[in-house]
């Protein structure tokens, strides 16, 4: 294809300030059809012979004879950087080695300072120097969110307050909240991890951050408030509300990233369209969501509203906030921060593990938290981990967008259904809005569910069978979808309740008359 | 000799119609004819009003789904077979009906037909032709 090719690239960030760097490559012979993946990593190497940029990691078709500046080679998805290559690249055996390392110190230090683990150890005669191998992990018995609860709030510290410099909590859906604690090293490790996966969804210091998370004892909005300062984003902390404050913030203030839950981006889309807002008088091109799942279809209807790469970061509360593990710019699973976390997949009902590829319950150990250490919490999230390297040139283990919650799956009529997969038909269907309620109840014996959607297209409302057949093609595919019928309700526009924070997609009646 | 019709969908919730009939109140927005279709799911309300474009505007406002079509409308003969007479004639020419509904007018003579047709235009033409009083749209809007 190319016979010979010229690359000029400016580098120009803080990361070697000041230096305007313009390098030639001539006579890279690439055969037809051959990707230019290889000759630039040839670039690469040299770049890292020079002594800087170690960061970069360029691996895609630069083209022939334009010069840009780095971050808009990034914007272009043509360079990717790495935040902190050596964490995010760190061989297979050698992570493991230093997993090994942490969890032993870790296990150590719970046991010794937390009187929850001391007592669960004891029950079954275990002891920290029983941990010898990476795989001994299982003889350690799960935590769970009862136990947070139930040393509301300060029970689990594995240090004195004195050392604590901030608390977070998370809302339970009864009773008391759960609490947590940080140290100063925990908010400076926690930071590091954020910083990593803004980076790698392609973040740059040349950014504007518009975060839409709600501030407070919620960690959204302060994880990823920190880590973008770390990588020197300039963020707007708007919080969450005030939706249309927000559009006006994100014209005014040319916002590039858009940080907050996936419902409420998609929600800021439909005030921004009614504000006039589009692309061109907003300036976004990325978006950092987290704090809830969200499917592809629900994805890709957030990309085509913004007209940006939406990409996804995982995290809870018990275990750190946001910074467990995010996208990188391909979209293809969250790398985790497997050196300050350590993921495992159990069969939810036996607590058995299960092995590399295998759909099961996320089971995450905090390697380095001091405030509060986390042994094989149990996070309630399905998910399937991937070890294989990523064509981003990072090595930690992946894991797939959650697929569901053990405890956000309905059973009616004996079926198990995750709301997962009524979005996953519902969201990018013609004639009808991406918000969606389940309304699940009883009807004598039998369990209900209604689907209720709202009909923005008043353009169906000439033939009566139009409507009779969008509602007909809705249920079709979510028999086919959940295996049992749904009713299907269509609504008025705008008439489903949208959140700021996140969604609430379930109402579930059958317990309420009973 | 086109009149417009709004369309609203009524999700199935009591309140609905009523709603929707008191945004146009407020906004001084009079009905000429209305009807509506329902399921058990859902209804569709057909309304001829005197100002279609403000009824569109403020009922799309107020969170509702609107669409603006155009129908005809036509006065027969307040007699049995008066409807037939229209009806025969647009079968003849094939054109083929979507739906009708009736309203009565000031005077109480004739009776008021509207009709939602494939091709508006080529009903009307034959229905001038075979004497059938097809009425204005502001005749319509001030009834």
């Amino acid at each position: 294809m190319y016979k010979s090719l010229t690359c000029v690239a400016v580098i120009s960030t803080p990361k070697c300030h000041g230096w305007h760097f313009e390098h030639h490559v001539t006579r890279c012979h690439i055969d037809a059809g051959e990707e230019l993946q290889d000759k630039v990593v040839v670039i690469s190497s040299k770049f890292q012979k020079m002594g800087f940029c170690s960061r970069f990691n360029i691996y895609s078709k630069i083209t022939v004879g334009h010069t840009l500046s780095v971050s808009q080679y990034i914007a272009k998805g043509l360079i990717k950087m790495i935040w902190n290559k050596e964490a995010e690249c760190l061989g297979r055996s050698e992570m493991k080695a230093l997993q090994l390392e942490r969890l032993k110190e870790i296990v150590k230090r719970a046991y010794e300072n937390v009187g929850l683990y001391r007592r669960k150890f004891d029950d079954i005669g275990l002891k920290p120097e029983h941990i010898q191998t990476l795989k001994d992990i299982e003889k350690i018995p799960f935590t769970t969110k009862d136990d947070l609860r139930d040393n509301y709030p300060y029970g689990l510290f594995a240090v004195p307050m004195k050392s604590i410099v901030r608390v977070h909590a998370s809302s339970g859906t009864t009773g008391k909240p759960i609490v947590v604690g940080y140290t100063q090293k925990d908010v400076e490790n926690w930071s590091e991890c954020v910083a990593r996966l803004i980076v790698a969804a392609g973040g740059t210091d040349d950014d504007i951050a518009q975060v839409v998370f709600g501030y407070g004892l919620f960690t959204g909005g302060f994880g990823l408030h920190y880590g973008l300062e770390k990588v020197g984003i300039t963020v707007v902390p708007a919080s969450s509300g005030n939706s249309e404050r927000q559009i006006m913030l994100m014209e005014d203030f040319g916002s590039t990233i858009l940080v907050g839950t996936p419902s409420y981006a998609l929600y800021l889309s439909e005030v921004a369209e009614e504000m006039g807002i589009t692309k061109g008088r907003h300036k976004l091109r990325l978006g950092l969501f987290g704090g809830e799942g969200h499917t592809p279809e629900m994805r890709m209807e957030i990309e085509k509203r913004w007209g940006i790469l939406a990409t996804e970061n995982y995290g809870l509360s018990e275990i750190v906030g946001p910074g467990v593990s995010g996208e990188c710019s391909r979209q293809c699973g969250m790398h985790i921060n497997e050196d300050h976390f350590y993921p495992e997949i159990i069969e939810s009902t036996t607590g058995n593990t299960l092995g590399y590829g295998e759909k099961g319950e996320l089971v995450l150990t905090t390697l380095t938290k001091e405030g509060i250490p986390m042994l094989r919490y149990r996070t309630k999230d399905i998910t399937i981990l991937n070890p294989e390297p990523c064509s981003c040139g990072r090595s930690n283990v992946r894991m797939n967008k959650v697929l569901g919650r053990t405890d956000d799956m309905l059973i009616i009529r004996g079926v198990n259904v995750f709301p997962s997969q009524i979005e996953s038909v519902l969201v990018g269907m013609e004639h009808i809005g991406p918000h969606y309620q389940i309304i699940v109840s009883k009807k004598g014996f039998m369990d209900d569910i209604e689907v209720q959607v709202e009909l923005i297209d008043g353009k169906m409302l000439e033939k009566y069978s139009e409507l009779e057949k969008l509602e007909s093609g809705i249920r079709h595919k979510l028999r086919t979808v959940l295996q049992i019928d749904a009713k299907v309700k269509l609504v008025n526009p705008k008439s489903i309740e949208r959140s700021v924070g996140k969604a609430k997609r379930v109402i579930d009646l059958r317990n309420k008359n009973v | 000799m086109l009149v417009k019709q709004i369309s609203v969908f009524l999700e199935n919730k009591s309140g609905r119609l009523a709603e929707v009939t008191k945004i146009l109140g407020e906004n001084g927005i009079n009905i000429s004819a209305l009807s509506i279709a329902d399921t058990t799911d859902f209804g569709i309300l057909r309304l001829i009003v005197n100002n279609p474009e403000k009824a569109e505007q403020v009922l799309m406002e107020n969170g509702f789904a609107v669409s603006a079509t155009s129908v005809i409308a036509i006065g027969v003969e307040d007699k049995p077979g008066g409807l037939s007479t229209a009806l025969e004639i647009l079968a003849r020419e094939s054109i083929g009906i979507e739906y009708v509904y009736a309203f009565v007018g000031r005077d109480g003579k004739d009776a008021y037909v509207i009709l939602r047709v494939e091709n508006p235009d080529k009903a009307i033409d034959v229905l001038t032709k075979n004497n059938i009083k097809v009425l204005s749209s502001s005749a319509v809007y001030e009834f």
